[in-house]
């Protein structure tokens, strides 16, 4: 038993060396921190598509779902740190320090940086049937009802939660929220009328809206996006505080060698720059970061500050997922 | 736009060889998984989902959703002839199926379950065929007090499920709305039972609690008891496989209720198939003339939940196909396979992608027809597996529970929870504690809980809600008959008892005189 440790300690360590020379030579792995088939999932499978080709191996996606992303970041934070599994994580590694109480690991000290991969704009839509038509309506009535205004999100922790935190800060005005098991019950019940308002990604949003089946008010983004013309910034509606995306990011475990990282790097703004990756990312109603986001310095620097942000929001909201 | 043309071109699409061939991989992969107990649909699916990447979104859609309903046809398999569910979804499956094989008439429960898998899969296709958004637009106007009033017609309906002491059918529901309580509070955040663990955070996998509980306890309690040759492999001959005609003539009614019940469930997001199938199994014995029969090889008791799991696998594509949003895991990977081919589901699917819904809902069709053809045949083939020596078969079934319940979540922390699970079921049995309530109570009471409090939230603490809102009341309203007329004909037991009771006496009084 001692003796096969010893003997996996020597490998990975020969392992270790040999990647400083022609890394990779074996598949990689990413893990999601979520279910398959959800918008991170997509997300992942079509980066790991595109590296595998300029990596020359396979990139395997693997889901450890569970606990809002914090079991799959936790075993990649105590993976080996030889460049063959990596993290692929939302804006949920930044509230995650705040969020849990007790995680079993460091954000900001377990993990190398790779790079950002995608910030995914946020939608405001409403219940199909609500007689409000701008953000400006929206607000005064939020202002005029306050806790009678039932806001939906898909759980504590996720995105539209996090949205929701924003946007009564930034009018400050308490509403009642209505939390879900995920985003597609929310989504439902947002359809059917049962409670009024909601924030989530383009990804879960922009089919119902061009439906007509739930109403846009704004999106989170300071530019309008293509696959939503008419839908106005919230900065247009005059509240620009309330600009929020779901940003993406690759991780490694913390010493992963150097030029590992920039191998991972440099394969990561290939695959930014596929036509596949941009088209995809496109009919998700998001696009690639560019690439100077997609490099270790500006994911450390938007982690950074995203804890900075998020930590006063909810520890003022005083809501914990554990 | 005419129906007519809609079913050529879904033909079309379906017949391509193609697409064919990869409704039969589906099919037979989804038989396969639904027979080895262990390996649910999720976690076949997700091991297959790489493979879309690689094919025409219609077909890789395809074959994930031949998998998806392929495994309530094998699914039976083992619950029939083993004992053990081959998916949650056929747990109370076991319960008459079971006894059934014991009293060699496994062929015939085979053979039957497949009719009724059919003809549940059928009723649900021809739903989603001519009244699919319909169907969907009315599925919106159930809110959480409707889901509410569901559970609680629910509870009050299987309490009978189990026989036996109702005290103990009680103490276990209770335990299984306990174990569904794990986790962290979905309002809140506050941990229940979870030892700190991040691991216990989200419930308990019902994939480990029931294969614990079913599978891993039926297991040791055969290595105590081995009972080769219980159930007699002529008995699944052809010939044996013949139903009577008291068979065909009780199973009729059973098959229709259980589809209907199975393709309402199947239509709202978040129950689905496990639900469905116990519901058919509670009204079957609800509306049986003689309840005592179940649990001892009632024909009634299998084709009720098996029809209603194959039309709630069917029913269950209208939210995800005509709303675009997925009921279930299972569901939203289907609609992972179609996102990242950037094809969006969404309520214009049906006018924008006519040839993959269509064709899908064709290869449905196609796909139960294969399933009875290929199923008819392999009855013989299962059966044999019963001739494997359980010394080679229970611990290849406990290897295949093990990687069943690990893939879900690449987390050996589950594959622990199922032997905790497997240890409860078996001092359950040593007990004589029913299975099938905590099951339900598992299922059920996180449910209730979850729209009991989002109902009450969103009524602002007005307990009316329940009452006002008109779907909801009608449901708790037949509760509330269904309550009665269960106090009703207890009463009248008891009278006609003691009634019964009353002439012994008499009679033994003449007699002594």
């Amino acid at each position: 038993m001692k003796k096969t440790t010893i003997l996996a300690a020597a490998l990975a360590a020969f392992a270790g060396m040999a990647s400083a020379q022609d890394y990779p030579t074996q598949p990689i792995n990413i893990v999601v921190p979520f279910a398959a088939g959800g918008p991170t999932d997509t997300v992942t499978r079509l980066v790991a598509q595109a590296m595998s080709r300029d990596l020359g191996q396979q990139v395997v996606v693997e889901n450890v779902g569970g606990a809002g992303g914090t079991l799959g970041a936790a075993r990649v934070a105590q993976a080996q740190a030889d460049g063959y599994t990596l993290l692929l994580h939302h804006i949920g590694m930044s509230t995650a320090p705040t969020l849990y109480r007790q995680l079993p690991f460091d954000v900001l000290n377990d993990f190398s940086y790779i790079g950002l991969v995608t910030e995914v704009p946020m939608v405001f839509v409403g219940r199909p049937d609500l007689e409000l038509n701008t953000l400006e309506e929206v607000i005064d009535w939020v202002r005029e009802e306050g806790e009678n205004v039932m806001y939906a999100n898909a759980g504590i922790g996720a995105a539209s939660h996090l949205c929701g935190l924003l946007f009564m800060n930034a009018v400050d005005q308490q509403m009642t929220t209505i939390p879900y098991q995920g985003t597609a019950p929310a989504v439902t019940d947002l359809m059917g009328g049962q409670v009024d308002f909601l924030c989530d990604q383009t990804t879960n949003t922009t089919n119902q809206i061009r439906d007509g089946s739930i109403k846009p008010f704004a999106v989170t983004v300071p530019e309008r996006l293509d696959s939503l013309p008419d839908v106005p910034t919230t900065a247009e509606a005059g509240l620009g505080d309330f600009e929020i995306t779901i940003w993406h990011g690759l991780y490694a475990p913390a010493g992963t060698p150097d030029d590992v990282v920039a191998k991972l790097s440099a394969a990561l703004q290939t695959a930014l720059q596929d036509e596949t990756v941009i088209e995809r990312f496109a009919d998700l109603g998001t696009a690639p970061s560019p690439q100077d986001d997609a490099t270790p310095e500006a994911l450390r620097a938007k982690l950074e500050a995203e804890i900075e942000l998020w930590r006063p929001l909810i520890e003022d909201a005083g809501v914990y997922a554990n | 736009m005419d129906i007519f043309s809609n079913i050529a071109l879904g033909l079309n699409t379906a017949l391509s060889f193609t697409n064919l061939l990869y409704c039969f991989l589906g099919v037979f992969l989804g038989t396969l998984v639904g027979v080895i107990p262990g390996i649910g649909v999720l976690s076949a699916i997700s091991m297959l989902f790489p493979i879309t990447f690689y094919l025409e979104p219609t077909t890789a859609l395809i074959m994930l959703a031949g998998i998806w309903y392929g495994t309530s046809y094998g699914g039976n398999t083992a619950s029939i002839l083993l004992n053990i569910p081959g998916t949650p979804a056929n747990a109370v499956t076991c319960l008459d199926g079971y006894p059934m094989a014991r009293q060699g008439r496994g062929g015939v429960a085979l053979l039957m379950t497949t009719v009724a898998s059919f003809v549940g899969g059928s009723i649900g296709i021809l739903l989603l065929m001519l009244f699919g958004p319909v169907i969907a637009r009315y599925a919106l106007s159930f809110g959480s007090a409707e889901y509410f009033a569901l559970m609680v017609m629910g509870l009050v309906a299987a309490s009978t499920i189990s026989d036996g002491s109702a005290l103990k059918g009680l103490a276990m529901v209770v335990l299984g709305i306990l174990f569904g309580c794990v986790g962290a509070d979905i309002y809140t955040g506050t941990p229940r039972f979870n030892f700190g663990t991040l691991e216990l955070t989200d419930q308990i996998s019902l994939i480990a609690l029931a294969m614990g509980i079913f599978g891993v306890s039926e297991v040791i309690a055969s290595v105590r008891n081995v009972h080769v040759g219980d159930i007699d492999p002529e008995s699944v001959r052809f010939k044996a496989m013949k139903p009577s005609k008291d068979d065909v003539k009780r199973s009729i009614f059973p098959m229709l209720r259980g589809s209907s019940i199975g393709s309402f469930f199947g239509t709202l997001p978040g129950t689905g198939p496990s639900v469905a199938a116990f519901m058919a199994y509670a009204m079957e014995k609800r509306v049986a003339k003689d309840p005592r029969r179940f649990g001892k090889g009632a024909i009634e008791g299998i084709m009720a939940p098996e029809s209603a799991n194959n039309s709630a696998d069917q029913t269950s594509f209208i939210p995800t196909l005509s709303l675009g949003i997925p009921g279930s895991p299972t569901m939203a990977l289907m609609l992972g396979a179609l996102m990242i081919h950037g094809i969006a589901p969404g309520p214009s699917l049906v006018n924008d992608q006519p040839a993959l819904f269509w064709g899908l809902i064709m290869s449905f069709w196609i796909g139960n027809l294969l399933l009875v053809v290929l199923n008819v045949p392999l009855i013989g083939v299962w059966v044999r597996l019963l001739m494997i020596p359980y010394h080679l078969l229970f611990p290849a079934v406990l290897m295949f529970i093990c990687i069943g319940t690990y893939s879900v979540n690449m987390s050996s922390f589950e594959v622990w929870l199922v032997v905790f699970f497997g240890f409860l079921g078996y001092l359950m049995r040593i007990l004589d504690w029913p299975s099938a309530p905590l099951l339900l109570g598992f299922v059920l009471g996180p449910l209730m809980e979850e729209h009991f409090r989002r109902a009450l939230l969103l009524s602002r603490g007005d307990f009316m809600t329940f009452i006002d809102r008109p779907i909801s009341a009608t449901v708790m309203g037949i509760t509330v008959l269904l309550l009665a007329w269960g106090a009703w004909s207890a009463l009248k037991e008891r009278k006609r008892i003691s009634g019964l009771l009353h002439e012994e006496a008499a009679d033994d009084l003449t007699e002594g005189r």
